[in-house]
């Protein structure tokens, strides 16, 4: 009986021994649903259908990307999973898809989810629900709010910074510019609308006739010649792709000489300017974070270099002039280094405190100077641009890369 | 779209669906509602969110459902009365604070009055005219919800984010689970007061005005009177519908409600069935789950296999699912002898 005892004994102090250095060991290793030893799984949603299914190149992009990390022994070992759905540019649709994501796939985050009405949608639930909402792909100045939104983080500049360096430039070149704008009558116009006024601040007098139009108008010839009407020598055109050709071929047209600044969503040479006409934009402005794949400038830079790489093996049928290819890829290798950051602690809490921890990142198709910068504050990872002029078929830089740094709300 | 060139056309195909047969038989809508009751006991939260969704959408169809099925009107307009009733529900809870559940029936009267007034204008137009009108209305309303002059209310482009309530009484269940039965609870008694109303003097004289107006007048119906009645009450439930819509998703925006919304409520209807209540149901569930479907098969041409699906739909069951019920029902009955 007393032999049984001891044997009893010693076996669960064995056991408690294994269980306690087991446990150690498991220490280094910690993981939040959705990653193991072998996996990380990401969730992504782009409108791949809808209105707005010219952005679905990124969700490509970004899966070719990480097709490629797999192939070369993936992130600390772990491959990644990535599940991208189709949220068809509707708010509804988008928080349908992201619980789909959280709740049946079980993701360890949301990367790079599209749009501002969208990541509106779900920002509120993936906060409770303590999921990063990683890398939001839209421009809004809102997604820079760490104390009440501490699971949500931008990537790219937000609309408003963008705005505030266009008001820094003319205010230095032009002091006595007559400004007109042209607006996109959304978020994504409106955001931008402030970040100028803001920038303008006192001076925001400057600016003297505003119009706006709707992204369903077929044509917006009529709003340019209302602007060329107000007398003002400097257009600055907040306009999406489409419209932003239509503005450059229409003030040819009617012969309006006035400087033009141009969104830096609508810069792309293949989408806006070839259409547009060569001829017709020489002189425009804008502003830029990261490089342009049709600008043969970049062709033998080492960034841009594994970029083609990239497309020529695992997505051969991109359309390289896009300017979205380029910033899926971006999107994408930022979270790679935040995943290769994290090690072996893959828990939700440790990927945000990474993603406020960059410093100095620049992804390989960023302008050089351009660097990724976070901390617990600051949710803005990109806030420089660097301005350019367009020359002959392609976009010169000049002038040094400014900091767009937007007051936080 | 033979499905409603026979409403349009051809009176008597209607005719040949008696009343009884615009709804289920009663031990069939018991196991449905069985069902209804039970599922979300033993699902993911994300399918009980799903399933009330497609409760919500299911409503919205039913509205469309009375107006064409019922009175023989058209609309592509039931995303601007969707969108009415989901800014009416977000805006007071969120800025009087009122409870969620009041908003409701203040959406669902707003509405009421929206589409009872659009129905005055409407009545001098008829069959394709008429939906061009309503579509007006439907490209219309996002543009209306940005106009500076209401921002303050519904917040512009930026649209309103709502709370989601939790369960009362403290129940012990998820707030998705609370919201189901909630939306479950409105969507059977609006179910039943629209079986109701269209076996009432109303809904005859709604069908009466479908299948010929000139008779109708000349026995007596106030045409005029009760095609824009069916406009209000389609408008009213859809604004319901537009509030729990708002409460479940949690947000409101412009974007939510395009063009596209009052599009998917339509095909909701024809896959469904029109003018058979129950197929509304199965009409959002094809609007909900065959997209998704569709993004299985091929990512970057879901828009694709979708439009070949729903050719499939159309071509095979050209009554939609009204036509699968009935043929199940001879099945059985068959199988009863």
């Amino acid at each position: 009986m007393r032999s049984a005892i001891i044997r009893s004994a010693a076996f669960w102090t064995a056991l408690v021994t294994f269980a306690a250095t087991n446990g150690s060991a498991l220490a280094q290793k910690k993981y939040d649903t959705g990653a193991t030893d072998t996996e990380i799984k990401i969730g992504h949603i782009v409108p791949y259908s809808g209105p707005a299914s010219a952005y679905g190149v990124i969700g490509k992009t970004e899966e070719a990307y990480f097709k490629m990390v797999n192939e070369n022994g993936g992130i600390n070992g772990r491959k990644i999973k990535f599940v991208s759905y189709d949220d068809a540019y509707s708010p509804p649709k988008a928080v349908e898809q992201v619980r789909k994501l959280v709740e049946s796939d079980e993701v360890l985050v949301v990367f790079n989810p599209l749009g501002t009405p969208s990541n509106s949608a779900i920002q509120k639930y993936l906060n409770a629900k303590k999921v990063p909402q990683l890398f939001v792909a839209t421009g809004a100045t809102k997604w820079n709010d760490p104390k009440h939104f501490p699971w949500t983080i931008g990537w790219q500049p937000s609309y408003q910074s963008e705005g505030l360096i266009y008001a820094k430039y003319l205010m230095k070149e032009k002091p006595d510019a007559k400004i007109a704008v042209f607006y996109q009558n959304d978020d994504f116009g409106k955001d931008y609308l402030k970040g100028l006024k803001d920038g303008f601040g006192a001076k925001a007098s400057a600016i003297i006739a505003e119009e706006s139009y709707e992204i369903s108008e077929p044509t917006i010839d009529n709003h340019i010649v209302k602007l060329k009407a107000s007398g003002a020598d400097v257009l600055i055109s907040i306009t999406t792709p489409k419209f932003a050709a239509q503005t450059i071929k229409k003030m040819a047209e009617i012969d309006w000489k006035a400087l033009q600044i141009v969104a830096n969503v609508s810069a792309s040479v293949g989408s806006v300017i070839k259409p547009a006409g060569f001829e017709n934009a020489q002189g425009l402005l804008s502003a830029a974070y990261a490089k342009d794949a049709a600008d043969p400038q970049w062709k033998d830079d080492a960034g841009m270099k594994n970029f083609f790489a990239l497309l020529d093996k695992y997505y051969p049928e991109a359309d390289r002039l896009n300017s979205s290819v380029v910033y899926g890829y971006g999107a994408a290798q930022t979270l790679t280094r935040i995943l290769e950051m994290c090690g072996d602690d893959l828990t939700r809490a440790n990927i945000m405190k990474q993603a406020a921890n960059l410093k100095d990142f620049t992804p390989d198709t960023l302008l050089p100077g351009v660097r990724i910068n976070t901390s617990a504050t600051d949710f803005a990872p990109i806030e420089q641009l660097q301005m350019m002029r367009f020359k002959g078929e392609k976009w010169d830089l000049f002038g040094d890369v400014i900091s767009g740094e937007a007051a936080t709300n | 779209m033979s499905a409603v060139e026979d409403v349009v056309t051809e009176a008597p195909a209607v005719e040949a669906v008696p009343k009884r047969a615009m709804t289920l038989g009663l031990g069939t809508s018991l196991v449905v509602l069985v069902a209804l009751l039970i599922v979300p006991l033993f699902v993911k939260n994300f399918i009980i969110f799903q399933l009330t969704m497609l409760l919500i959408y299911g409503l919205a169809v039913l509205a469309l459902n009375i107006l064409t099925g019922g009175s023989g009107q058209f609309s592509l307009g039931q995303s601007a009365f969707y969108a009415v009733g989901a800014y009416t529900s977000a805006i007071l809870i969120e800025y009087t604070g009122m409870n969620y559940a009041l908003t409701l029936p203040i959406a669902g009267l707003i509405c009421f009055a929206f589409g009872f007034a659009f129905g005055q204008p409407a009545l001098r137009l008829s069959g394709v005219y008429l939906a061009l009108a309503t579509f007006a209305l439907a490209t219309a309303m996002p543009q209306i919800l940005k106009l500076g002059f209401f921002e303050h209310w519904t917040g512009g482009v930026q649209g309103l984010v709502v709370t989601k309530p939790d369960a009362p009484f403290g129940l012990p269940m998820s707030q998705d689970m609370w919201l189901y039965y909630f939306t479950l609870a409105i969507t059977i008694g609006i179910y039943i007061a629209s079986v109701n109303l269209l076996r009432s003097r109303s809904g005859r004289a709604f069908m009466a005005i479908r299948d010929n107006e000139i008779a109708a007048s000349a026995m007596g119906v106030d045409v005029a009177l009760y095609k824009t009645l069916a406009f209000g009450v389609s408008a009213g439930i859809t604004g319901v519908a537009g509030g729990l819509g708002a409460i479940a998703v949690q947000f409101v925006a412009p974007d939510s409600y395009t063009i596209l919304l009052a599009i998917s409520l339509f095909l909701g209807m024809v896959v469904g069935g029109v003018g058979w209540l129950p197929g509304s149901f199965v009409g959002a569930a094809f609007i909900i789950f065959v997209p998704n479907i569709a993004e299985g098969i091929s990512k970057g041409l879901s828009g694709a296999v979708f439009g070949v699906l729903l050719f499939l739909v159309i071509f095979l069951v050209p009554h939609g699912a009204r036509q699968v019920a009935i043929v199940a029902q001879q099945l059985i009955g068959k199988l009863k002898k």
